[in-house]
């Protein structure tokens, strides 16, 4: 997994609020094999229209808005557990999702693929839409270390929360089942004892 | 059972899980300490997982991941995989038309082959069906267990008293390698319906009542304990549908107590415990009841008699109503939520404040891990006996597994089923989320005993209003939104 440590990047704006895994990879496009390929169907289903031309009204076909940042209404991931959905998000090239609330299943896929999600309260992401689309140019800064995200327009910061070990994961890099298979010895001493 | 010594000796965890010491243990309590394995400092637990189903779809990127480490599966036998949602429910004996579908079938088939699975039941096999249909029929889930799955609904095996929730394929790698994960407590939450329930009204119906009350996202960090009267008098079927929908309402996962209708319906199952194993476990599983005194972090109470046939007019399964109400006017509808609202009503092409009893609708799904065990169909049956599917109305009658099926046809539904002009397709996800040609064509309406009505589930601009298959069953005769009642 890639280290994640800080991150300056204008954003792409999304005030949907319960987007689910199946609006962001629809299920026929889960026949695949391996991990690649899937940013190009990401939110297929809004991007693109029945022939497969890009939809003007959403916005990732929009060129005014573009970034590594994804700014989502709030329960943001609900519905399926579908790994792919953190891989279409980072295929299509966001390391950074913000909402004021993410479904569980989700989130831990997002961390286990190097995809941030940051938690901000009501107000900030309100706050975020209102300069963003006041200029789509204004960026964030998110700042892993210090657990800290900076609205740059405007000035404002907010902490976020994050498990310490998820955290740690991140900014090293580290994959959980590199910790898991480094406890085999306790867990076959588990197994013996249960029995 | 007894870890309690191992897990203190390791375990970075409070005894007790953080509870005081006159404080009873709730269920969940129970299962979950018992299965500490490690934890790490300020962070996450390591978690032992007795069972472990896969499916074709969220398990080939693990397979990979352990072929690039070069790992084995570390226990196969409690490993077991069915081939469900990628498949087709007509000429499932002749090849895959679909060239994609088929190389993830065989890739699939390749993988239980490489990594020596045993309990692989593909296309066909009698043991194949959807996952959470042919775990507990062939008694692999059990009271007191933990389960996984690549997939949201494996909450329904917590019907059983067993912690059971979806994972992502990152962990379904971690689960093949190591047989464990790396999970975050959740908190806990008691939901009790007291009372019985109305004539007429399913498990399904009460599950959409709740997840309508909590919203889509309001057990979201929860574990639940359904509780109270109205879920004690269930059948097994019957709580499966409640617990498979509690990832409905964004719960971790939802469990039940285990009692004389779980212990009898698990006993004499081929991968139940047998002989004196049996009555080893049935003593302890006796023991998996959350104890008076217990705290739960959140109690909810309902009174089971509320309850009215139920179908959802939007696009998240919380957008749920009482078959004879009205779609709430815009005013009902918090601020910040009404462009998500109007969305979605615009995707359905309803109106805010209508009523939508006696709407035609197009299509009937009976089916899915929510729906479609034989206790559906017994309801979908014993209400279209002697009537006539509506001539408007295309129905798929999918039974979850090859043991519905053949239940169905032992049962005589078959017949009564094909006098009302009905006929069934063969088993698997089908419709529920239509990556095979099961697909609701754009525009068009499903009366739905799935899982999910969001946007494009059922197929692209496919409209879903979820409802239990007693509604289902009277919207396929009518050929409308009807109360069956």
């Amino acid at each position: 997994m890639e280290k994640f440590i800080t991150l300056t990047s204008t954003v792409v704006p999304l005030p949907i609020e319960n987007v689910d895994t199946d609006q962001i990879i629809p299920a026929r496009f889960l026949k695949a094999t391996d991990k690649s390929g899937f940013g190009d169907n990401l939110f297929a289903d809004w991007r693109y229209d029945k022939d497969g031309s890009p939809k003007a009204d959403f916005v990732l076909n929009n060129a005014t808005f573009s970034g590594s940042i994804l700014v989502a209404g709030k329960n943001f991931g609900s519905g399926s557990s579908r790994e792919h959905a953190a891989w279409a998000i980072d295929g299509y090239g966001f390391k950074v999702v913000v909402s004021s609330f993410f479904a569980d299943i989700f989130q831990n896929n997002a961390l286990n693929n190097g995809v941030l999600p940051v938690v901000v309260s009501t107000e900030f992401l309100a706050e975020i839409f209102e300069s963003v689309n006041a200029n789509p140019a204004s960026t964030l800064t998110i700042d892993l270390l210090n657990q800290m995200i900076t609205s740059n327009a405007g000035g404002k910061s907010e902490t976020f929360a994050i498990n310490a070990y998820k955290k740690e994961c991140l900014l090293n890099g580290l994959d959980d089942i590199d910790y898991l298979l480094s406890k085999k010895t306790q867990t076959e001493e588990y197994e013996k004892a249960r029995i | 059972m007894n870890n309690t010594e191992n897990n203190e000796k390791r375990s970075t965890t409070p005894p007790l899980g953080g509870r005081g010491v006159d404080q009873g243990a709730t269920l969940f309590d129970k299962i979950w300490d018992a299965h500490v394995v490690s934890s790490v400092e300020n962070g996450p637990t390591q978690l032992y997982i007795d069972r472990h189903f896969c499916h074709e779809v969220t398990s080939p990127q693990a397979f990979n991941g352990l072929r690039a480490r070069g790992l084995k599966v570390f226990r196969p036998e409690q490993t077991t995989l069915t081939a469900d949602h990628n498949t087709p429910t007509i000429n499932q004996d002749k090849p895959v038309n679909d060239p994609i579908s088929r190389n993830q079938l065989d890739t699939f088939a390749g993988n239980a082959v490489e990594f020596n699975l045993p309990l692989y039941f593909p296309l066909g096999h009698i043991k194949n069906g959807v996952v959470h249909i042919i775990g507990p029929e062939n008694g692999f889930t059990h009271p007191g267990a933990t389960i996984v799955c690549g997939d949201s609904h494996t909450s329904t095996h917590g019907a059983f008293g067993a912690i059971a929730f979806g994972i992502g394929t990152s962990e379904v790698e971690m689960v093949l390698a190591t047989q464990c994960v790396l999970q975050t407590r959740p908190k806990t939450m008691r939901i009790s319906f007291n009372g019985k329930l109305n004539a007429g009204v399913t498990a399904k119906d009460l599950a959409l009542y709740m997840i309508s009350k909590l919203t889509t996202g309001g057990a979201t960090g929860y574990f639940v304990e359904y509780a109270g009267e109205a879920i004690r008098s269930m059948s097994m079927e019957e709580r499966m549908t409640v617990c498979n929908l509690s990832i409905e309402m964004g719960a971790r996962g939802g469990l039940i107590a285990p009692d004389q209708t779980t212990f009898d319906y698990v006993k004499g199952r081929e991968f139940a415990p047998q002989g004196s194993d049996w009555d080893k476990k049935r003593t302890y599983w006796q023991t998996l009841k959350t104890d008076a005194g217990a705290k739960f972090d959140e109690e909810l109470v309902f009174d089971a008699a509320d309850i009215q046939p139920m179908i959802t007019y939007g696009t998240n399964p919380g957008m749920g109503m009482g078959i004879n109400e009205s779609i709430p006017t815009l005013d009902k509808v918090d601020e910040a939520g009404r462009i998500s609202f109007q969305k979605s009503l615009e995707y359905m092409g309803f109106e805010a404040g209508e009523k939508l009893e006696g709407k035609a609708i197009d299509y009937v799904f009976l089916g899915s891990c929510t729906n479609g065990r034989i206790e559906d169909f017994r309801v979908f049956a014993n209400y279209v006996k002697g009537k006539k599917k509506a001539e408007n109305v295309t129905a798929w009658l999918v039974p979850g597994s090859w043991m519905v099926e053949k239940q169905i046809r032992e049962e005589g539904l078959f017949d009564i089923l094909t006098d009302a002009g009905f006929a069934l397709r063969q088993p698997g996800c089908s419709a529920c989320l239509a990556m095979n040609d099961d697909k609701v064509p754009a525009g068009k309406y499903a009366v739905s005993t799935s899982n999910r009505n969001f946007e494009g589930r059922q197929g692209p601009g496919a409209r879903t209003i979820l409802a239990g298959p007693l509604v289902a069953a009277a919207a396929a005769v009518t050929g409308r939104i009807t109360d069956p009642r």
